[in-house]
């Protein structure tokens, strides 16, 4: 995991790597997204990570933004713009279990 | 300060609870009213608004108000709109609440805080409920509650709705004349920029990390394990359906047994004895019966709403009901019409988008409500054997799960057809579905659920089905039969012609003169089909013998199996519920939507029987 590439969207990131909301940007045919992501807490700033995707086609995530946990189709995590790099993994503050996470993450991606 | 136009309302301050989906709003109401509202963990319980009376710490009496669920007040859907209408004055016949108790989930506070901070410009007096407060200190979350008392120019009080704490501070503080005087503060800046600076001030800037939810959920969302999970457990639930109920539903079965038979030797021979023994016993005792099964269906759904799996499972089928233009959102009004149509078609307020709360509206009727189960329940009985096939999995059962598989079928059939010929069925829908943290079943919520829905059926059976079974034996014992008359006397009565009549239009899918004339009273609560047959084989039979039997050995020695199997088809799609119809009716505003349904179903449910029916009976032969 030594070599992450800067991450556009949310759709693209690793399981179990933090990251913080750069911006929103809704597609055209469904300008509302904006709005209603933001609504929901992702606001610029605000840190977010994918915990899981669904088979098959990776579609619909499970993203934890901030202190909640929702379920998102890739269309949709695809209007959250990252910032740049990680701010590392998802840290556990209940056990150390990141492993594992970063562990699926890694063989999702092989 | 606007008041509503007509005052109906008893005079008095006003309270209005407000929060995002899911926040334990509902829980808190019932704790602080002692009403018995329903609390499920996922978002979108409270579709109306819920009104109750709290009493202060002094003693003093409050009208609380529960309002739906919102996570801004720019309302997207129908529900949302109620919290919107009420926090504005705008709503017909309510006031405007006189203080607003703000409930904020203390472990998911940035989000919280935005709704806060659009309900303080609202210009009301508020307190903030942080509730939750156990969880998030579980999770590691310190909240300074002094400090964000400070920060948000409110009070804030500590509560865990769930299990009472907090309260009476909440109620000491309701005592404190000068909080109903002063409207909070409006909050100055940009919103994320002052959220951004309250959680600093509080360290609570984080991500969060693991919590035992996510490792239930590395299982229950894994790609493979998930779905497979998901299909064992309604499998498993339907076995137990059948599995568990089986000794209480001898119970009920003896005691209206002995009921008839007593009633029988008490009586004197004549229509008193008919009308208490055929109509009252045979028709009100056989939908009686299906009480256990009822409640043991109700037991796991409460226990999936309670436990958070329910979003879960949303989740898994997300892919398939996007599939057929739908979005997983559309899967708990679905899942509520397990139970009952209208609670489901009532939930579809929380889908945003027009054309899919339509369309989930115009599919819901297919799921198998619990009113269906005991049609379901007695035809299974009286023509699937009771047979173990491999692994111990009861064949009764499992023809149970694939009716209301069938049901599901047809649901997305329907859907995937809507979705294919209507423009704004090719859109893309959004999911955007929070998934709540896992917790245990309370015993207390599970046994109010149950409590209720026992209720609600008894009620049922004591109110219209009663009515009905009564009006029916009117019907099928006047005029009584002429002299030297040979058959039953229930065929040349009123019922006996109506049937005969209905009979000519369902002879072609296989229904006999009996069938054709349960469909009618059917028509107001499906299971009145089954009381209903009970009370027209009661006074078919010819020799006193055959009073006392019961219903299933009769029609299983009367009725063909296309008969049966083609019934079963018919009850899958069953268009016949008035109450459905009119609640669709009050939820579209018009009359076109429930005829449609009528028609689409009526059609539906011909068509599946006249195929059962003749391709069962071409098998058979």
């Amino acid at each position: 995991m030594s070599a992450v590439l800067p991450v556009p969207t949310l759709a693209q990131a690793v399981l179990g790597q933090a990251h913080r909301v750069k911006s929103l940007q809704a597609p055209a045919h469904a300008p509302e997204w904006k709005q209603m992501l933001e609504e929901l807490g992702f606001v610029a700033g605000e840190h977010v990570a994918v915990l899981a995707r669904a088979m098959p086609g990776a579609d619909p995530l499970v993203v934890r933004i901030g202190q909640s946990t929702f379920a998102l189709r890739r269309a949709e995590a695809d209007c959250v713009l990252l910032e740049g790099g990680t701010s590392g993994g998802l840290t556990a503050p209940i056990d150390a279990a990141t492993d594992a996470a970063t562990g699926q993450a890694g063989a999702a991606h092989a | 300060m606007r008041e509503a136009v007509v005052h109906i309302h008893p005079a008095g301050p006003l309270l209005a609870l407000v929060g995002n989906p899911n926040c334990g709003k509902t829980a808190l109401f019932n704790r602080l009213t002692g009403s018995r509202q329903k609390v499920a963990n996922y978002a979108g319980v409270t579709v109306e608004r819920k009104e109750g009376r709290l009493k202060t710490a002094a003693g003093k009496l409050l009208r609380v108000l529960d309002l739906p669920g919102t996570y801004s007040l720019y309302p997207r859907s129908p529900d949302e709109r109620v919290t919107v209408d009420v926090l504005a004055g705008r709503a017909q016949g309510e006031k405007r609440p006189d203080l607003i108790v703000c409930v904020l989930d203390a472990t998911n506070l940035r989000r919280n805080l935005r709704l806060f901070l659009s309900v303080q410009r609202q210009g009301l007096p508020c307190v903030v409920a942080l509730n939750m407060a156990d969880l998030a200190q579980r999770r590691g979350i310190e909240i300074d509650t002094a400090r964000l008392s400070a920060l948000l120019g409110v009070p804030v009080i500590r509560t865990v709705a769930t299990d009472g704490h907090g309260l009476d501070d909440l109620r000491a503080v309701l005592d404190q004349p000068e909080l109903w005087k002063t409207a909070s503060p409006v909050p100055e800046g940009e919103d994320n920029a002052r959220i951004g600076h309250i959680l600093k001030e509080l360290g609570l800037d984080t991500l969060q990390g693991e919590l035992p939810s996510d490792k239930v959920d590395r299982v229950v969302l894994h790609p493979v394990f998930g779905p497979i999970l998901l299909a064992v457990l309604l499998f498993f639930l339907f076995q137990a359906v059948f599995a568990w109920a089986e000794a209480p539903m001898g119970w009920i079965e003896a005691a209206t047994g002995w009921l008839g038979g007593q009633a029988g030797a008490l009586l004197p021979e004549g229509h008193l004895r008919s009308l208490v023994v055929d109509g009252l016993i045979a028709g009100v005792g056989g939908v009686l019966v299906f009480l256990p099964q009822i409640l043991i269906l109700f037991f796991f759904i409460l226990i999936l709403e309670e436990s958070g799996y329910l979003p879960r499972a949303a989740f898994l089928l997300d892919r398939l009901m996007g599939s057929v233009g739908l979005s997983g959102r559309s899967f708990i009004p679905l899942l509520s019409s397990f139970a009952c149509a209208i609670p489901g078609i009532m939930a579809t307020r929380s889908i945003a988008n027009p054309r899919d709360r339509l369309v989930t509206i115009l599919i819901a009727p297919l799921m198998t409500c619990s009113a269906r189960l005991p049609v379901y329940a007695l035809l299974i009985g009286a023509f699937i054997p009771q047979r173990e096939l491999w692994g111990g999995i009861e064949l009764q059962g499992l023809v149970l799960f694939v009716l209301y598989f069938a049901g599901i079928l047809a649901a997305m059939a329907v859907a995937w057809v809507l979705k294919r010929f209507t423009d704004a069925g090719r859109q893309v829908r959004p999911l955007m579905m929070e998934l709540p943290s896992y917790h245990w079943p309370h015993a207390r919520n599970v046994a109010i659920g149950l409590w209720q829905r026992a209720e609600i059926f008894i009620k049922r059976v004591g109110g219209i089905i009663l009515a009905l079974t009564l009006l029916l034996w009117v019907l099928s014992t006047f005029p009584g039969a002429p002299e030297g008359a040979t058959g039953p006397a229930i065929e040349y009565s009123f019922a006996g012609y109506l049937g005969r009549g209905l009979a000519t239009i369902f002879e072609p899918i296989g229904f006999n003169w009996q069938i054709s004339l349960a469909l009618v009273p059917g028509m107001a609560a499906r299971e009145i089909a089954v009381s209903a047959l009970g009370t027209v084989y009661a006074l078919s039979a010819t020799g006193d013998d055959a009073t006392a039997q019961a219903l299933t050995p009769l029609i299983s020695s009367t009725w063909g199996l296309p008969t049966a199997f083609s019934l079963l088809a018919w009850f899958i799609f069953a268009p016949q519920c008035i109450s459905t119809l009119a609640a669709v009716k009050r939820e579209t505003g018009g009359y076109k939507i429930p005829a449609v349904m009528l028609a689409y179903l009526f059609g539906l449910a011909y068509l599946a029987s006249w195929l059962t029916f003749h391709i069962s009976r071409w098998l058979l032969a």
